[in-house]
């Protein structure tokens, strides 16, 4: 016989144990560090094949390029060199992702896949409108479902995102204003609201004043309605607002500011909570914008892009942006700078080069149709429910300063009282990192101090919350008794905690490809503080 | 529902925990007048995946697809070829559905591509810095005014002729509320503006905006319009709406221009019916701080490893509040991405290459085309971008072409209606993806229009 | 030589017609580390109460504002190159600016150092 000349022996759990040894390349197994693209592609390296075909620079005047200086990787390594950075990023489908105010839920894979459709991927924007009756057809059956659930007369879809949308509305009234030649110069936004309300605000021209919150954390009417007066255009009002709690009053606001002569912009943020349960139309106001990459599913790709259709009263719809669609005999038509005026339109104006964010309105209806009026309505049930169950399973261990004046809406929000001294939200935070879940919003907004806002979402099984739940007690408890261990936080994550005072102080924010002669140890261009 | 995880049983259960005897306890603040006891009428319920396929597919095939068809549209968006890598990595979902990298910690995957990014932007553009992104080119455009504004303290900008139509009209509208002075014009066949650019600049101008190449395809010398910018304490501002012809030709930065902004959809995005696209935004270091949009920054951790973070945030508006140097909020990110993998894959080898051929077949078919009897080539020098000046109006003759399907270009008819001027001229674009017969099967139908 | 303080956590101090100009160590505390500071250009007319400078931290940009109004001399260059200077000495070498006063009697309204940190521990 033979007797294993190889010496092999199966894998069995080794008594040895100890500290975790450093690696002589810097990973750790399925942890592979990745070196910047500019450290190991070359100028000289391509990932992409021709056909031959002559080439030219026959007719360009001379005007040649020289240094360009763009390094290459073959195919191979591009896959390998995103492959390894896309594993460092947490993501919703690896997880918990509860940023509340930004709607972090599953992004079905049906969506990208109608956005692929060469129908509406491989399409120009300035194709002759006979060519793209199907694209405008798209947009104008959104349309019709975003007006229809949220009960407003006309939706602008062009906004490229949130904040885009809130500058379309901001403009709308005051080009709706201007109109009726009513100079007014003061919009009213809450402290708790998102900081691109007011900026979206002072970018129209408008002066901004804060609206006081009551001890329950809504709006204070009595305060609102002593203050509106000639001067004041709109209101800016987020509902359900930023603490997660629906506005009881928004009627009566809505009701006040008209009465004054002015107009309501509500910032759709938070739509989720009460899509296919309440059509913000019932409630009197004027403006909203709807994040499709929120409420619609659309995938927040890592920081956008993002897509803002504002859904307008019939007040505003006269001053909706450029272009529009409209229905007509015979097909679909764009509503252009040409047709503007003998279509009836007073609009303030074009607001992008093209149509809005075709890709995500394919997308968003794909959701849509998928839920239907009965699902959507769920969505918003769904999200409400696993908040609360978030609220009512943590409030014993975490501050939760508006628990007592009745359920929250689609986020729970809770405050740093009771940690101890010099523990902070970010701590619980970070600690957050190391048990596997994404960190809730910390320090937003900032009329709580310290403040956690816990967003679950539609998505998530109550499995996933009860595993969530459990974790961030026993952090809550830590951060209670003054564990220091949790200052180190995070331990696990490809990173530990970052200085971002350094990056602040001596911006480096390109690659700078060192000196040859060793002369420049830096490796990215300083910016000076000028 | 097969988006919705939650059981009958689960509901039941966590009701209990919160101790709300039903789900519509937990609405108890909306007003009873504002409530629906049911899905909103008249919209359809909910669908299977496949129905939902159906239904899109069914609106889909109302288009005609670009890829199907001689293809020569341009003007702002341009057709090339994306590598099918591209795509896989855009849709790994570390990628597809992250937030922006507010926890560096387990963020540091976009945060770096985001670094890379800026970098090759600001290279491509021949810059030092760029930011993480904007919407698109002609957002980026009306921000560069913006910040021109900023910092030069003076509202007078002067658009070039052959600024594209569209940017022109954002910043209108835009500035009708900033109280920006746009001086603008109508572009001429005869020749470029650069003239009236020069002779436009005052102590009032905060900047003068450039397309290279410009709307009609052209391209020439930024130089003598930088000078003479830099001479009156104005900015020079370049827009650049096809950026692969910064494979072959000069780029801005390097002809004096402070800020560089541009269009990346022709790199990685692809046509989209108009977006979403990727704004790029370059400027000089010294005006760092006045730079709208997200940055990238290096750093170290605290065991000292080199990672990244979003930087010099007191900019935005989540901070500055109405203070801030824009309103925008989210970048491009994953349109970002795309552009960057594909530079990547090209590397400056493949971005020149492809530069050459795009040229190469634009000279070629911008000699046929314009053998055509009637037809003449708009002087100047180009890229992979002409204009046609044709016998007859060219708004109808590019709807008949779309009768033989073929999508021939873009009329100025449509992009500057009632301008008589420019009724005949036909913007041709021309990529690496056009083929022999595409460009015979456009001279054939473009001699017919002509005829 | 005189110090005084504002409500706002700006400090000025007072020699002749001059006033040097910076932010309390209370303020620069409560702010964390300071990443930039910009400062107002020698030769610029203040008013009492106008926004004279910003100072930003990693997560806060603030504005600074004149305590006492008059005309910009020099602004302290330091700062550009090293804005933690605020951190480490706020009251001393990480001053703002300095101006030669319109109005003297404007100081009078300000709080006298004593009182300010007293105020500040109520905070």
């Amino acid at each position: 016989m033979t007797i294993n000349p190889s010496g092999w022996r199966p894998a069995t759990p080794s008594d040895v144990h100890g500290e975790v040894p450093a690696t002589t390349t810097g990973n750790r197994a399925l942890m592979l560090e990745e070196p910047l693209l500019f450290e190991i592609g070359s100028r000289d390296q391509t990932g992409v094949d021709f056909d031959a075909r002559p080439q030219s620079s026959g007719a360009l005047g001379g005007l040649l390029r020289t240094a360009l200086d763009l390094p290459g990787l073959s195919e191979p390594e591009t896959v390998r060199h995103y492959t390894r950075l896309s594993r460092q990023n947490y993501a919703i489908d690896l997880g918990l992702f509860p940023l509340g105010s930004c709607t972090m839920k599953h992004n079905p894979r049906l969506n990208e896949k109608v956005a692929r459709m060469a129908g509406f991927a491989d399409v120009h924007p300035l194709a002759p409108q006979e060519s793209v009756q199907g694209a405008l057809e798209l947009i104008d059956v959104l349309a019709h479902w975003l007006i229809t659930l949220t009960g407003m007369h006309g939706v602008a879809m062009s906004p490229k995102a949130g904040a885009h949308g809130e500058l379309c509305g901001i403009l709308a009234i005051r080009a709706a204003l201007e109109a009726r030649g009513d100079a007014r110069s003061v919009v009213l936004v809450p402290e708790s609201a998102h900081g691109t309300n007011p900026a979206s605000a002072a970018f129209a021209g408008y002066k901004v004043e804060d609206i006081p919150a009551n001890a329950a954390g809504r709006v204070d009417l009595d305060a609102l309605k002593a203050r509106l007066g000639p001067d004041v255009a709109a209101v800016m009002i987020t509902n359900p607002n930023t603490c997660g709690l629906f506005e009881p009053d928004m009627k009566a606001i809505s009701d006040a500011v008209h009465a004054a002569g002015a107009l309501v912009y509500c910032d759709g943020a938070n739509f989720n909570a009460i899509v296919g349960r309440v059509r913000p139309g019932d409630l009197g106001i004027d403006a909203m914008h709807i994040n499709l990459h929120k409420t619609f599913s659309t995938p927040h790709g890592g920081g956008g892009p993002g897509s803002g259709p504002v859904v307008l009263s019939q007040a505003l719809m006269p001053f909706a942006p450029l272009p529009y669609v409209v229905k007509a005999e015979g097909g679909y038509r764009l509503v252009e700078e040409e047709t503007a005026h003998a279509e009836g339109s007073d609009s303030f104006g074009r607001m992008v080069a093209f149509h809005g964010q075709m890709g995500m309105f394919t997308r968003a209806l794909a959701y849509i149709l998928s839920h239907g009026a009965d699902g959507l309505r769920q969505v918003a049930e769904d999200a409400v429910l696993n908040a609360n169950y978030v609220l009512r399973t943590l409030e014993d261990v975490l501050d939760a300063p508006f628990a007592s004046s009745g359920p929250c809406m689609h986020e729970a929000i809770f405050s740093d009282k009771g940690f101890a001294e010099g523990f902070s939200t970010i701590d619980v935070a970070k600690a957050l990192i190391d048990e596997g879940f994404h960190p809730m919003t910390m320090y937003f907004p900032l009329v709580v101090h310290g403040a956690m806002l816990i967003e679950p979402t539609e998505t998530e099984s109550k499995a996933t919350l009860d595993q969530f739940i459990i974790a961030l007690r026993s952090i809550a408890e830590r951060a209670r008794a003054g564990d220091e261990a949790l200052k180190a936080a995070p331990i696990f994550a490809p990173r530990r905690r970052l200085d971002e005072t350094l990056a602040a102080r001596k911006p480096v924010l390109a690659y700078q490809t060192p000196a040859p002669d060793g002369a420049d140890n830096g490796e990215g261009a300083e910016v000076g503080g000028g | 529902m097969r988006y919705l995880p939650l059981s009958d049983v689960d509901r039941a259960e966590m009701l209990d925990v919160i101790g709300a005897g039903s789900i519509d306890d937990l609405f108890a603040d909306v007003p009873a007048e504002a409530r629906l006891d049911g899905p909103i009428a008249g919209l359809p319920m909910h669908s299977s995946e496949l129905s939902v396929e159906r239904q899109l597919r069914a609106m889909a095939a109302k288009n005609l697809v670009a890829g199907e068809v001689p293809f020569f549209l341009g003007c702002g968006a341009y057709r090339h070829h994306v590598p099918a890598s591209v795509d896989h990595i855009i849709q790994r979902g570390e990628f597809l559905t992250a937030y922006t990298p507010y926890q560096p910690e387990i963020a540091q995957g976009t945060l770096q591509v985001l670094f890379e990014f800026q970098t090759q932007v600001a290279r491509l553009l021949g810059c030092e810095v760029a930011n993480a992104s904007m919407y698109d080119g002609s957002t980026a455009c009306w921000e560069a005014i913006g910040m021109a504004r900023r910092i030069t303290r003076r509202t007078g900008a002067i658009l070039s002729s052959g600024l594209h139509p569209h940017y022109v009209s954002v910043a209108k509208t835009m500035a009708r509320f900033t109280g920006d002075m746009l001086d603008t014009a109508v572009p001429s066949f005869d020749r470029t503006d650069t003239e009236r650019l020069i002779a436009g600049i005052t102590k009032e101008t905060s900047c003068v905006v450039v397309q290279y190449p410009d709307i009609l395809g052209r391209i020439g010398d930024l130089t003598p319009i930088a000078d003479a910018a830099h001479a009156a304490g104005a900015l020079l501002i370049a827009v650049v709406t096809e950026p692969v012809a910064l494979g072959l030709i000069k780029a801005p930065g390097e002809m004096g221009a402070d800020i560089v902004v541009g269009e990346g959809q022709s790199i990685g995005v692809g046509l989209q019916f108009g977006g979403p696209y990727v704004g790029l935004f370059a400027t000089r270091e010294k005006y760092v701080r006045q730079m709208p949009g997200r940055l990238a920054g290096e750093t170290i951790d605290a065991e000292g490893k080199r990672g990244f973070v979003l930087t010099l945030s007191t900019r935005e508006q989540h901070i500055r509040r109405e203070k801030a140097t824009s309103n925008i909020c989210t970048n491009s990110g994953l349109c970002a991405l795309a552009f960057s993998v594909h530079m990547t894959l090209l590397g400056e080898k493949g971005l020149r290459t492809l530069a050459g051929i795009n040229h190469a077949w634009a000279v070629e078919v911008a000699g046929r085309l314009s053998a055509i009897p009637g037809v003449s080539l708009v002087g100047g020098a180009f890229f992979n971008e002409f204009t046609l000046r044709l016998p007859v109006e060219a708004r109808p003759a590019v709807h008949a072409m779309v009768e033989k399907r073929v999508l021939g270009g873009v009329s100025l008819g449509r992009l500057y209606p009632g301008e008589d001027s420019l009724a005949n001229g036909l913007v041709v674009a021309v990529t690496e993806t056009v083929t022999n017969a595409d460009i015979d099967a456009l001279e054939a139908a473009l001699a017919e229009c002509c005829a | 030589m005189s110090l005084y303080f504002t409500k706002d956590h700006e400090w000025v101090r007072v020699n002749g017609d001059v006033a040097t100009v910076g932010i309390s160590d209370h303020a620069q505390a409560a702010l964390g580390d300071i990443v930039f500071a910009e400062v107002p250009a020698a030769g610029k007319t203040l008013a009492k109460g106008d926004e004279a400078a910003v100072v930003e931290s990693v997560k806060a940009a603030s504005d600074v504002y004149a305590p006492v109004g008059g005309t910009v001399t020099e602004a302290n260059a330091m700062l550009g190159d090293d804005p933690a200077l605020v951190n480490l000495d706020a009251e001393g070498e990480g001053w703002f600016f300095k101006l030669t006063l319109s109005d003297p009697g404007e100081v009078a309204g300000l709080m006298d150092e004593a009182t300010y940190r007293e105020w500040c521990k109520t905070l």
